[in-house]
């Protein structure tokens, strides 16, 4: 650290970056402090000025906002205004702050205030629905992943270094998971998100013969109904296929339709063969 | 052609005086939910875990001679320049113990492509020329149809070719190389009654066959069919996954991508097997994509294997193995999409 750093006689950038979390685990800044051996060359690449989870000192000088979890109060949304205003990049660090991720799914109970009761009691908590970052303020850069890979992280701190550009993976987990040669889960019989979720984990899930929960949201040009049609003519039901959906947020609007279609068709007292968790 | 037959309990022989390179065969690699056993090609170390009674692997053996992903070069990045190293990834020679006849015929038709043009792919070349095949006959699967491509009979590009004969091999001879690894080996002349097991192992497999492509006329009829309302439907049932360029032995498309590691003090350049139904496929620099409607890709990927390639080559792309429509979770396969074109009955419908 403090040297400059050069890149074949150029000097390179040293940005000062912040880590915020609202609504989380905690879990995908961890995950930054977990491959100790990359971590200094990690900051030797970017210069942190607040880190709650890593250091004491704070600081609202700074111009990339690395930012994880879901906004669900209203002072979250203050402080998430805030961080957008100070921030010239802000990245959604993981999918709660991507898509709302496993908290937004409170949402789908029509009555909030039987969830706050069971979950609170009497205790007053203003929790509101679950809403992802984009949902408030401009996201500029988005890492997927619950939780995310550190190398996809450092990969794109590398591109922000360099001046390179940031792209991900369209295509979904299927390609990387055949590259993989993994047997496909479909003929193990376990439900699989893979062909609309998209790539980009090295199919970290399907690798251990999991079937893809689709935390990293939609691939482009995915077609979750085209999924569903496969998924009922391999024996599972719609409600296996709404949970999946559900899960982590990327795909809520494929999961209110089945929900609706669910309703309509009253296929409610069918069995779940898929067996799948 | 050097025809012997070779008891079955030499071919362990045969796998031990090849060991010293890197054998990759059929192994057993899980069962699917029916209780079906799934193959795939591996490297072999065991003479036992060999499946030669393998029906078809889920993927081809293309990953040894084109990995999905592979470095290409390496650069050392000093102060204010930079070094390249080139590997062509290969430590020693492959020994392919046990691949069928399409197979041998798709790595023949990759030769074309990345070793028969202008500047030759020295990556592929480097695993390809140090490759020792031995090639075993098949029952087809319901979903094969190498007869209808023409590749269910290979006539180069291995070294031997064994017919199972129940206690003993029927072998083809093709190298010298071959010859002198069964030298040691108690080879014997084939009698009248081997060459009658050899017809009727023939027959059964002639017979085996289900799947027909109908090939007269193809590329006219490609030509003709361009606009065909029957590729939008195919489009509409595709995942866009990339599964079938995965599993396919002559799919070789890819992308590039250098990447700089984060102490800045080297970069990689990476190769990565792409596939032409991706989204991202015909993306250009500014972000037009040529075919963002993934009925064109699907389109394009069969013009590529029945049309282009045969217009270059007088020969298709496709081996007629079926694992692409085997792996199609959309239920896609070569015969009913070819069917359709032609305004025939598809299998499918059946």
């Amino acid at each position: 650290m403090g040297k400059e750093k050069t890149y074949l006689g150029v000097p390179v950038y040293r940005p000062r970056v912040a880590f915020f979390e609202f609504t989380s685990c905690e879990g995908c800044q961890l995950q930054i402090l977990n491959r100790e051996e990359s971590l200094l060359d990690f900051l030797n690449l970017v210069e942190i000025v607040d880190f709650r989870e890593a250091m004491t000192e704070g600081s609202d000088d700074y111009e990339i906002a690395f930012v994880e979890g879901c906004i669900s109060r209203d002072d979250e949304v203050v402080r998430l205004q805030e961080i957008r205003q100070r921030a010239k990049v802000l990245v959604a660090l993981g999918s709660c702050a991507c898509f709302g991720g496993v908290n937004q799914l409170k949402n789908r109970f029509l009555d909030q205030g039987w969830v706050h009761r069971q979950v609170y009691g009497e205790y007053p908590i203003a929790s509101l629905p679950v809403r992802s970052l984009a949902d408030i303020v401009t996201v500029d850069v988005s890492i997927f992943g619950c939780p995310i890979k550190k190398e996809e992280v450092e990969k794109i701190v590398t591109n922000i270094a360099l001046g390179k550009s940031i792209v991900h993976p369209k295509y979904p987990v299927c390609m990387e998971c055949q590259a993989n040669e993994n047997i496909c889960l479909f003929d193990l019989g376990e439900p699989c998100l893979g062909p609309v979720t998209r790539a980009g984990c090295d199919s970290w899930c399907p690798n251990n013969r999991a079937g893809c929960w689709g935390c990293r949201g939609p691939a482009d040009d995915a077609d979750p109904q085209r999924l569903k049609a496969i998924m009922v003519k391999h024996g599972f039901s719609l409600e296996t296929i709404i949970d999946r959906l559900d899960c982590f947020g990327g795909f809520v609007r494929e999961s209110a339709r089945l929900r609706d279609e669910l309703e309509n068709v009253g296929q409610t007292g069918s069995v779940d063969p898929g067996g799948g968790i | 052609m050097l025809f012997k037959i070779l008891p079955k309990s030499e071919l362990a022989g045969l796998f031990a005086a090849l060991s010293e390179n890197d054998i990759i065969g059929p192994v057993h690699k899980g069962d699917n939910r029916a209780g079906t056993p799934l193959f795939d090609f591996a490297r072999v170390t065991d003479f036992d875990t060999l499946r030669l009674d393998f029906t078809s692997t889920v993927h081809s053996a293309k990953r040894f001679v084109l990995p999905y992903r592979e470095t290409l070069s390496t650069f050392r990045i000093t102060k204010d320049s930079w070094e390249k190293q080139v590997d062509f990834n290969i430590e020693r020679p492959f020994v392919l113990f046990g691949l069928h006849a399409c197979d041998i015929n798709a790595l023949n038709k990759l030769d074309k492509v990345l070793m028969g043009s202008v500047y030759p792919t020295p990556y592929y070349a480097a695993k390809r020329r140090n490759m020792f095949i031995i090639g075993i006959d098949c029952i087809p699967l319901s979903s094969c149809f190498c007869r209808s491509m023409g590749t269910d009979t290979a006539l180069t590009g291995f070294d031997l070719f064994l017919t199972d004969l129940g206690e003993r091999y029927f072998v083809e001879i093709r190298s010298a190389k071959a010859f002198q690894f069964l030298k040691g080996l108690s080879l014997s002349d084939p009698a009248d009654s081997d060459h009658d097991l050899y017809l009727d192992k023939n027959t059964a497999m002639n017979a085996a066959f289900v799947a027909h492509v109908e090939t007269s006329d193809l590329t006219k009829i490609l030509d003709l069919e361009f606009e065909s309302p029957v590729w939008k439907d195919w489009g509409a049932r595709c995942l866009s996954c990339g599964t079938c360029a995965n599993v396919c032995p002559t799919c070789y498309c890819y992308g590039v991508e250098e990447t700089v590691a984060l102490d800045l003090s080297s970069a990689r350049k990476e190769k990565q097997l792409h596939s032409c139904n991706l989204v991202d496929f015909a993306e250009v620099a500014g972000g037009h994509n040529f075919r963002p409607e993934s009925a064109s890709r699907l389109k394009y990927r069969y013009y590529h294997k029945h049309r282009g390639f045969v217009e270059a080559f007088e020969e298709s792309l496709c081996v007629g193995c079926g694992r692409c429509g085997r792996s199609c979770l959309a239920e896609i396969n070569v015969p009913d999409v070819i069917a359709s074109i032609r305004h025939e009955e598809m299998v499918s419908d059946r």
